[in-house]
């Protein structure tokens, strides 16, 4: 389909105005508001006790659920199209749900099951342990949204990839590790990447399943989302620059991320 | 094992809470006024979104596949930005360009506009993503053929185009749909009044009336289930 010159400048043109106006303007607007007091200003923000504790848990919580969910995607990719049948087929369904299900409803499902009335809460409780409004309960939310992005992004590899490799691994007497570390890991490789990379993406970002389990106590269950979503709504309207600062520390974090998954993942443009 | 740990058994405990009540009291908490006005909200936006999604993915997938110019790849890395970015700092960005102290005058924060807004940026990467692998593998001799034939641009748009972009499309633009009923993170900063249905259950939550959260839960998740259904029943699989 050959277009004119016209058509194709103003389908590009109307392509970078959307872009621009949507999600460029807004950023640098931010970016703007926090430094719009100086540099300094902005970085003291950033470095309150709360700021650092809110930086170092969403760093936690992400260190716990970003390599569970990469070995049970990885496994779990693995079995999906390796075996066929229903229940494969159920669990790939099921795979999904955290795609599927508002951040919110995910909250209220750990509460249901893990807090004060919960199912298993009250056993949990009469253990000492707490779950909801603590740590342990936003480990799960965050592990429980983060869940589906390695195994998603294996999966497609493997397909593609086939399985002759591994059986002519087999047949020349690797056992199943063996053929695992030396066949199947180096071919997936890329693919395991950008699902941790998205994976981390998610982790570091969360706020609503979060927001739910949190207590949100600065200092002890604050995430650096919490801690912009607590700053903001605190100063109401006038948004000042301190929950400007956290969003943007937020946002040159995101962004690092985005910039690793440009640079660091060139199969992706073939495989999709 | 871990995935019902993690997902399955709080996912049921939300549904045995939703149905284990009166069916006048389930009723009651998705027919009140805050609960049906939210769900009217949610709903209408995300069609829209889904809808404008669809037409904007679609033309920036074919700038992006069929067009060169200078600095694509950095335009194409920037469709990744939703993605990438945290939802609380979107919810930033919006309040700081639309809210009451907007640089350019624009007081859009607190309306139903700003939620559409909302809902385009977070759920932009669906349709772009799930068209451009469709369109880079489509035959261009096809294309030509048609042409040659004496077909007008619009005709071999229509006719061949668009049905082998369809499954494509659809898919995303169910992945956005699915999304859009359920954001919060961006929505939380800027709805202000507006109600919607992710933050009433919030509410509901915050005072402690988990049967009402439950129920509204309960209609969100099936009404996903549903276009998503539909969506792959219409046009293939839902690619991720």
């Amino acid at each position: 389909m050959s277009i004119s010159r016209t058509a194709k400048w103003s389908l590009r043109l109307v392509a970078l105005a959307y872009l621009l106006l949507l999600l460029l303007l807004p950023l640098g607007v931010v970016f703007a508001k926090t430094f719009e007091h100086g540099f300094g200003v902005a970085w003291s923000w950033v470095t309150t006790p709360a700021a650092i504790s809110a930086l170092w848990l969403s760093i936690v919580l992400a260190l716990i659920a970003v390599p569970l969910n990469t070995i049970f995607g990885v496994v779990c990719a693995i079995v999906l199209v390796r075996r066929r049948g229903r229940l494969a087929a159920l669990l790939d369904g099921i795979i999904d749900l955290p795609f599927l299900v508002s951040p919110v409803i995910i909250g209220l499902a750990l509460t249901l099951v893990y807090g004060i009335h919960g199912w298993f809460g009250t056993w949990f409780l009469n253990h000492g342990i707490r779950i909801i409004f603590a740590v342990p309960g936003m480990a799960l939310a965050t592990v429980f949204v983060s869940l589906p992005y390695v195994v998603r992004e294996v999966g497609p590899v493997l397909r593609e990839l086939g399985d002759e490799q591994e059986q002519a691994a087999a047949t020349l007497g690797a056992s199943g590790w063996q053929t695992f570390w030396r066949i199947t890991l180096p071919s997936i490789r890329w693919g395991v990447a950008y699902g941790v990379i998205l994976s981390t993406a998610r982790a570091l970002g969360e706020i609503g399943a979060v927001l739910v389990v949190s207590s949100l106590v600065a200092g002890q269950t604050l995430t650096l989302p919490l801690l912009v979503y607590e700053r903001s709504s605190q100063v109401g309207a006038a948004a000042g620059t301190s929950s400007y600062a956290a969003a943007t520390e937020l946002a040159v974090i995101s962004l690092v991320v985005l910039l690793v998954m440009t640079v660091f993942t060139p199969g992706r443009g073939r495989r999709r | 094992m871990y995935l019902a740990v993690i997902v399955l058994i709080p996912l049921v405990a939300v549904v045995v809470n939703a149905v284990n009540q009166s069916p006048s009291d389930f009723w009651q908490s998705i027919s009140n006024k805050v609960a049906l006005d939210s769900l009217v909200v949610t709903l209408v936006a995300s069609v829209l979104t889904a809808g404008i999604g669809a037409v904007m993915g679609t033309l920036l997938a074919w700038v992006l596949v069929r067009d060169e110019f200078p600095g694509k790849r950095i335009i194409n890395a920037v469709i990744d930005l939703p993605f990438a970015l945290p939802t609380i700092v979107v919810g930033m960005t919006l309040l700081a360009l639309y809210g009451p102290s907007s640089p350019f005058g624009l007081h859009l924060a607190y309306t139903r506009v700003i939620v559409l807004i909302a809902l385009l940026f977070v759920t932009l990467p669906f349709v772009v993503r799930a068209v451009q692998p469709v369109l880079m593998e489509l035959d261009p001799e096809v294309e030509e053929a048609a042409a040659s034939l004496g077909a007008g641009n619009a005709t071999i748009f229509r006719r061949i185009i668009l049905p082998a972009l369809r499954p494509a499309i659809l898919s995303g633009s169910a992945l956005a749909f699915a999304r859009s009923i359920g954001e919060i993170g961006s929505l939380v900063l800027i709805v202000g009044k507006v109600q919607i249905a992710s933050l009433v259950i919030f509410t509901d939550i915050e005072s402690s009336s988990s049967q009402a959260a439950s129920s509204l839960s309960l209609v969100l998740i099936v009404l996903s289930l549903i276009v998503l259904v539909t969506m792959r029943r219409l046009g293939g699989r839902v690619v991720h």
